[in-house]
């Protein structure tokens, strides 16, 4: 990605979290996934996001559970780095430069001090071939280390992660590509090669999908995209190798996992239903149906005691023992493309796009975290190949968020066209969208255009529709004829045409006293209050794409771009052409909070982004390739809070955040360097926070601290000794709602024991000692860290050299306490 | 390759008969079959799976299980009695009463000393086996209920018995039991069904495998008398077991129709510690696999679909060989159908009748319309004294005798017709030394009946209008003691040909009733033979489907033949896997050989030059494509229609019309009792 000023393209928000195998904590508690260029910390029971782990710069692309350590973590990317990572703290411990993208990690206990990445076999980047290297780690223990010490292992390997799994033991490592499996052997140095027949005669597809290893036997089971699985023995033979074969699913499997004791078998496909095999008696099988889409990844935590899958619709789902859904985890919704637009909710502010098919899903962008989803199409939607659907293709909001219109459409091969325009009313006592009237054909033809009246005031509301019919219409909003206990319904209004031409874009006003609506070539700009034709303002030839006025000072402008590579503006004052320029535009999109708009310009395979005033003939900021391919789809999102920059590039960003899709729905947005910096400062903020670890109930108690600096000033088991009662924190906490609040025996043990007196045990000393030797060093590491990024940090300064009074006992007792898991503080430091 | 009028006769209702036990004997390497009909058949499988011998059942002789002693073949049948077969003469050699009730099982131990069978009345008989005959010795403990399933341990010392509800090991000395292994019943709605233990094996070290009525096959420490490992395999019946020799592979017939292969195998690569590990399913079958035999090389298995399936184990075979190819054996491996050229008469044999159809006149031109007036003589010829079903037949060419052997007799019949009606009169008075026939055959001109006895021999029979008189007997030089498979007198009646088993052909010269020669014996059996009516060439075609061509006048191979075996044949002919069954000349192109097996019909002409390995062998479509003058240099010598599948009999009639049996599979399955219901997916 190439840097631009301090502005950077970054998945911010929305990422998919089905990219890979999600990754289970050893006490099962987190969820590890990776999300676009970070590696989010989910809890595995509440579904929040507890922390990101951010500092890749590219996409993750593997998290693993460091194998020697269950607290750390190993996270790899596309931006050729491995890095370690304290997960439940969220501290980066170290970084290994590799050097080349890397698209998949591997580690095994047995393997000490290597790591295996899946690399390019080339030195070309682009190269299609892929080889499994070991990486041999340095032992140097500073926090940026190169490392460049590889020995291939497996040549022309597939980069899809599933298909490469360690065996029994680590003693060898299986690799499925296209049709062949191949397993080396480490002591022997030694690789088997198996190939299944291309094809059979029933038409089955044999090529491999995905493959486990059984931690106990050898014994491999692996997916096939016919559905079957096949489990291998006997493979330290040429050709006395056998499998065994077990077939349940009708369509590829994209994930088979043994559990950690080898006793059953997990598989999943399309049929979106996790199948339990029992190893050995592979008759006996337990479904869990309904699992809301396909399944595209199984995790096991390391007890057994969780699955985790991931869904094609970005989704995790965390099950108890095979038979709960005890936690979903939503992503944002992606599907194969966005019919409707992107756009934002007026009053959540949330993005609101197609999600489930025949839904539409409302996603925070701030919580980075799907609110609720609201069945459009209210059918029930049956999994069919060729089947068509109603879809959901376009829907528009009033200002205030009042009113959602929406237009579903299905189209049968032979049939004609089904179109049902829905309009939705917002219920404050349900505080969700109830539906208010259907008009089922409300056009003859595919509606190609809908919004509604801008105005803010106006009591009555207005929606314009305009389709390929060549009408368009206006409905709004009419008391109900009878007297009876129906409410208001909304009914058409006006039908309009122009020389019977095809109505393709239509834009209100920002005071909505004018409607512009361009028929191919022309535009027409009506008076929505009189229905009269104003003006019409033709160009030079090529079919308008997109329509837009301007916005606050520049409200006198209208925008349109056209097929053949113009950008124009139009003075409504004299009705003539302002100016003109040639561009591919193939989205224009002015900001609702600004005068600012943002033109998406394909280029040379490429989209360039404009951002200008219509006013001024220079734009305000441009960035030359933010991704591959086209724009279609991009919304500005409007700031919680505005942003204070004043540099000139990227003040264009204080009030609102410019989100955009990729051709691979990828959700990019931009981002300054200060604000870079502040988040990245804030995610430190708690590291540091931590570090000081004084009680447990520091974190919970931690923004009374401040007030009360002073008594803490005083030697730390003087404090003990005063019991809190008194405190206005312990008030705080005991007048909290109880549901608000974790269990109370979760409490009560940490709180009673934060009052004792710590007693040196020199058994448990012993103990704990044997325990912490390792992580000590990487304590140690970790202090020498904060030291060097604490800047601001002055109070806790103080607080460190107050620290020395503590006996070594008690530090090691509150290094103990530290290893509990404070995430449901943090969540209560969130909220 | 000429055209020709085609009779495409469907009217054959010919039905083979579900396969009820298999034995395999591993040394010679010949697996013995027996069907519901009380037939058995004997495959060589060193010989291209080449039928060889077929020994006719008999009504109420159901076979229930085989056995191998050494080269000798055992069966025991409900009938309570046990039969040793005679191999060389083809007819059991004698049976004896077991007095235990109807017999399940039998079982001989690894020494081949005893035989072992279980009863219906709950004993387990142990038989000696002697030079020429079985010797009852004495019976082990009885039981309650009876013994379905037997198996010896290898070293001869332990029997385990399958029984209702059960498994007992027997001390084989003490004739007490050990060991009862209780077997667990199905669940649900069987619970309260006894749980039939169908099949046991007893492992050298001591582990016992069960198939049960339940569905499982388990595994049980035969030393303890403990269950190991219960693998549920189907949720009907595991209806048969069968061990390779050396232990590490078991297969499971099941009621599905699928075979299952467990295997022994070590969980980890350099531990010891095996174990028996579900592996593949094989599903060639459509109803119950009723038998199963487990060769080094390949699964056998055959049940009530009534096919033979040789499954081979990709592992233990070259790939891409003759060998590693999945073959279904479905028809005999020899004619049921004669047919009488001069009179357009054709003669079905079935195991307990005969019918006689004559061919009608064809209306149309096209080959499909065959509207034949048929008449069929009544049902079938009468039925004979006593249950023997019926080994051979045969239609004289004028159509007026007609001939058929079963192991206890021969029987001649006379035919008139005169329109649509038709006499039979049987030929009362036959000479003495005329008992039974393996082989039976007419002369061309219809006046010599050849029949095949014992040792090779073939009797000569004059047949006129007042009397038969047996005239001599052909003896062949070798002394052997295989019957003759195949017989065959040429057109102008100057010569005999026989093949038998041992892979030998003898021609006889029929005017001097003396052997002419020995043709070199070739190591794979002849399944086809005829003389050429002009040039008085012998043409064979063997199991391994090479072609030989014996000038009988020159007592040598021909030019064709040697040219033949010089550029090898091609290896799309080579890789076919049913025999050649029938072979005939055509009277007016003496250079045409015609040919057929199961799937094609194939004209040989001897003046075309022989495709060579990269010819495109099946060439007719593209031939069709070519112009005509440029068709000669594209065609090669062998012309295979496939358009008539599933062939019994191909055959040229004296008015130059071909007549083709089919018997389509398809009707075969149609006929079949249902199988088991499963469900299938998205039905």
């Amino acid at each position: 990605m190439v840097e631009h000023g301090d502005i950077r393209v970054v998945h911010r928000g929305g990422s998919k979290i089905n990219f890979r195998e999600p990754v289970l904590s050893h006490d099962s508690r987190l969820l590890l996934c990776a999300s676009g260029e970070c590696v989010k910390v989910f809890s595995s029971s509440t579904e929040e996001c507890v922390h990101d782990l951010q500092g890749h710069t590219d996409l993750v692309t593997g998290v693993l559970l460091n194998p020697s350590n269950h607290l750390q973590a190993y996270s790899c990317s596309a931006d050729g780095t491995v890095r370690l990572w304290d997960f439940t703290d969220g501290i980066l411990i170290k970084t290994l430069v590799v050097g080349f993208p890397i698209y998949s990690l591997y580690a095994s206990a047995h393997h000490n001090g290597v790591l295996f990445i899946v690399i390019s076999m080339a030195s070309d980047k682009r190269s299609e071939l892929f080889q499994l290297a070991a990486l041999h780690l340095p032992q140097s223990g500073d926090q940026l280390v190169e490392a460049r010490e590889f020995s291939s292992v497996l040549g022309d390997v597939s980069s899809n992660p599933a298909a490469i799994a360690f065996g029994q033991g680590g003693e060898y490592i299986a690799s499925a590509k296209g049709l062949h499996l191949e397993v080396y052997f480490f002591k022997k140095q030694k690789s088997y090669r198996f190939s299944l027949k291309e094809d059979n005669k029933k038409g089955a597809k044999n090529t491999f999908t995905c493959l486990s290893c059984h931690p106990k036997d050898d014994c491999i089971a692996t997916g096939h995209e016919d559905g079957k699985i096949r489990l291998w023995r006997n493979f330290n033979h040429k050709r006395e190798y056998t499998y065994s074969t077990l077939h349940w699913h009708h369509s590829a499997v994209s994930s088979v996992r043994f559990t950690p004791e080898g006793t059953n078998l997990l598989s999943g496909g399309v049929e979106s239903v996790l199948v339990q095999w029992r190893y050995n008696q592979e008759t006996q099988k337990d479904f869990l149906p309904r699992l809301g889409a396909a399944i595209t990844h199984i995790a096991v935590s390391p007890d057994g005691e969780l699955f985790c899958t991931a869904h094609s619709d970005n989704k995790l789902t965390v099950i108890q023992s095979c038979v709960k859904v005890s936690a979903v985890i939503q992503g944002l919704v992606k599907g194969e493309s966005v019919r409707t637009d992107l756009m934002v909710d007026p009053r959540s502010k949330a993005l609101v796009l197609n999600g489930k098919p025949g839904h539409l899903q409302f996603y925070s962008l701030q919580r980075d975290k799907q609110l609720y989803n609201l069945d459009i199409v209210q059918q029930e939607y049956i999994h069919e190949s060729g089947l068509q659907q109603f879809e959901v293709v376009k829907a528009a909001f009033d200002t205030r968020g009042n009113w959602l219109a929406t237009v579903e459409e299905r189209k049968q091969k032979d049939s004609t066209l089904e179109l049902n325009l829905k309009l939705w009313a917002y219920d404050e006592q349900t505080q969700s969208f109830v539906l208010n009237t259907t008009v089922s054909g409300p056009h003859e033809a595919r509606i190609t255009a809908m919004c509604f009246c801008h105005t803010a005031d106006s009591q009555t509301t207005m929606l314009v529709s305009a389709s390929q019919d060549g009408h368009f219409k206006a409905w709004q909003l009419a008391e109900a004829a009878q007297t009876e206990d129906e409410g208001p319904f909304w009914s058409c209004d006006f039908v309009g045409a122009y020389h019977s031409l095809v109505p393709e874009c239509c834009c209100f006003s920002a005071d909505g006293s004018l409607l512009a609506i361009s028929f191919q070539e022309v535009v027409t700009v009506w008076s929505p209050a009189s229905w009269e034709l104003l003006t019409t303002l033709s160009q030079p030839p090529g079919a308008i794409r997109d329509l837009c006025f301007g916005r606050q000072s520049c409200s006198k402008y209208l925008l349109g771009t056209t097929a053949k590579n113009l950008l124009c503006c139009w003075n409504l004052l004299t009705c003539t052409l302002e100016w003109s320029t040639s561009m591919d535009v193939s989205l224009l999109l002015s900001d609702p909070l600004s005068e600012n708009m943002a033109a998406f310009c394909s280029h040379a395979g490429c989209t360039d982004l404009f951002v200008f005033k219509p006013s001024e003939p220079r734009p305000l900021f441009s960035h030359k390739a933010i991704c591959s391919g086209k724009v279609t789809r991009a919304v500005f999102a409007p700031r919680e809070e505005m942003l204070e920059s004043c540099e000139e590039s990227s003040q264009w960003l204080n009030r609102s955040q410019l989100y955009f899709l990729t051709q691979y729905m990828d959700l990019m947005t931009f981002i300054t360097k200060a604000e870079e910096d502040r988040l990245m400062a804030s995610s430190k903020r708690l590291v540091i926070d931590d570090s000081v670890a004084v009680t447990p109930f520091y974190l919970l108690l931690g923004k009374h601290r401040q007030q009360q600096q002073e008594k803490q000033d005083r030697s730390f088991s003087a404090e003990r000794n005063q019991l809190p009662q008194g405190s206005v924190a312990i008030k705080e906490l005991l007048h909290t709602p109880a549901h608000v609040l974790p269990s109370a025996s979760f409490l009560c043990s940490m709180f009673v024991r934060s009052l004792l007196i710590s007693v040196t045990d020199s058994r448990e000393e012993k103990k704990s000692e044997e325990e912490e030797m390792e992580s000590d060093k990487e304590e140690e590491s970790e202090c020498e860290m904060e030291a060097s990024t604490m800047g601001q940090g002055q109070t806790a300064e103080a607080q460190e050299t107050a620290a020395p009074a503590l006996t070594k006992a008690q530090a090691r007792e509150l290094r103990r306490v530290k290893k509990l898991d404070h995430s449901w503080l943090s969540s209560l430091l969130d909220s | 390759m000429g055209e020709f009028k085609v009779h495409r006769v469907r009217f054959f209702d010919y039905m083979p008969s579900a396969i009820r036990a298999m034995a395999f004997n591993s040394r010679t390497e010949r697996l013995a079959l027996s069907r519901a009909d009380g037939a058995l058949e004997v495959f060589n499988f060193a010989d291209s799976y080449f039928q060889e011998k077929v020994i006719p059942g008999q009504d109420g002789r159901a076979v229930e299980a085989l056995c191998w002693v050494r080269g000798r073949l055992f069966s025991a049948g409900l009938n309570g009695e046990i039969t040793e077969y005679d191999l060389e003469n083809l007819r059991p050699k004698y049976t004896m009463e077991a007095y235990g009730g109807p017999v399940w099982t039998i079982c001989s131990n690894s020494q081949g000393t005893h035989l072992a069978i279980g009863c219906e009345d709950g004993t387990v008989k142990i038989f000696e086996v002697l030079e020429e005959t079985i010797r009852f010795q004495r019976n082990l403990d009885r039981q309650k209920g009876r013994i379905i399933s037997l198996s010896w341990h290898p070293s001869g010392a332990l029997i385990a018995a399958g029984m209702m509800d059960m498994i007992k090991v027997f001390n084989a000395e003490s004739g007490h039991a050990t060991h009862r292994l209780l077997v667990e019943r199905g669940v649900g709605a069987s619970k309260s069904r006894e749980v039939v233990v169908w099949s046991v094996a007893f492992l050298s070290d001591h582990t016992i495998i069960s198939g049960d009525s339940a569905g499982k096959v388990q595994v049980w420490d035969g030393v303890t008398g403990t269950l190991v490992r219960t693998h549920l395999v189907t949720k009907w019946d595991v209806l048969a077991l069968s061990v390779s020799r050396d232990e590490s592979s078991l297969l499971a017939g099941t009621s599905e129709g699928t075979v299952v292969q467990f295997q022994f195998i070590s969980s980890t690569v350099d531990q010891h510690d095996k174990e028996w590990v579900r592996t593949r399913t094989f599903k060639n079958h459509t109803h119950d696999v009723r038998a199963l035999a487990h060769t080094d090389t390949a699964v056998v298995s055959g049940g009530m679909d009534t096919q033979l399936v040789v499954r081979p184990l990709l592992e233990k075979v070259e790939k891409n060989t003759q060998e590693s190819a999945l073959r279904k054996i479905a028809f005999p491996h020899r004619s049921l159908v004669s047919c009488g050229k001069k009179a357009g008469m054709l003669l079905f044999q079935f195991h307990g009748h005969l019918e006689l159809w004559r061919l009608g006149e064809s209306d149309g031109h096209g080959e499909e319309k065959h509207t034949c007036t048929l008449s069929e003589t009544h049902g079938g010829c009468q039925r004979w004294q006593g249950d023997d079903h019926i080994c051979c037949s045969a239609l004289s060419p004028c159509g007026g005798w007609l001939a058929y052997s079963t192991i206890s007799s021969v029987r001649l019949y006379r035919l008139q017709y005169n329109g649509s009606n038709i006499s039979i009169t049987k030929v009362a008075k036959l000479p003495k030394v005329l008992r039974s026939a393996h082989q039976l055959c007419f002369s061309s001109d219809s006046s010599k009946l050849f029949a095949s006895t014992t040792h090779s021999s073939v009797i000569i029979i004059a047949l006129s209008q007042s009397e038969c008189k047996y005239l001599h007997t052909l003896r062949p030089k070798s002394g052997t003691r295989q019957p003759v498979h195949l017989m065959s007198a040429s057109e102008d009646g100057k010569w005999l040909a026989t093949a038998n088993s041992d892979c030998e052909i003898h021609v006889y010269s029929l005017h001097k009733l003396k052997l002419h020669c020995t043709v070199p014996v070739y190591s794979s059996c002849p399944t086809a033979m005829a003389i050429h009516p002009t040039t008085s060439n012998l043409v064979m075609v063997h199991a391994d489907q090479q072609i030989f061509e014996y000038s009988l006048v020159q007592k040598e191979y021909t030019e064709w033949s040697r040219k033949l075996q010089k550029q090898g044949l091609h290896h799309l002919w080579l890789a076919r896997d049913t025999p050649i069954t029938h072979l005939t000349f055509n009277p007016r192109n003496p250079a045409h050989i015609i040919m057929h097996d199961t799937y094609m019909f194939c004209i040989i002409d001897q003046n075309l030059p022989l495709p060579d390995q990269k010819t495109l062998f099946y060439n007719q479509m593209t031939l069709r494509s070519l112009p005509e003058p440029e068709r000669t240099s594209h065609s090669h010598s062998f012309k295979i229609c496939k358009t008539f599948q599933h062939l019994l009999c191909v055959s040229l009639l004296e008015d130059h019309s071909l007549v083709v049996v089919e018997r389509p599979l398809l009707d075969i399955a149609s006929q079949l009792p249902a199988p088991v219901r499963q469900k299938k997916f998205a039905t």
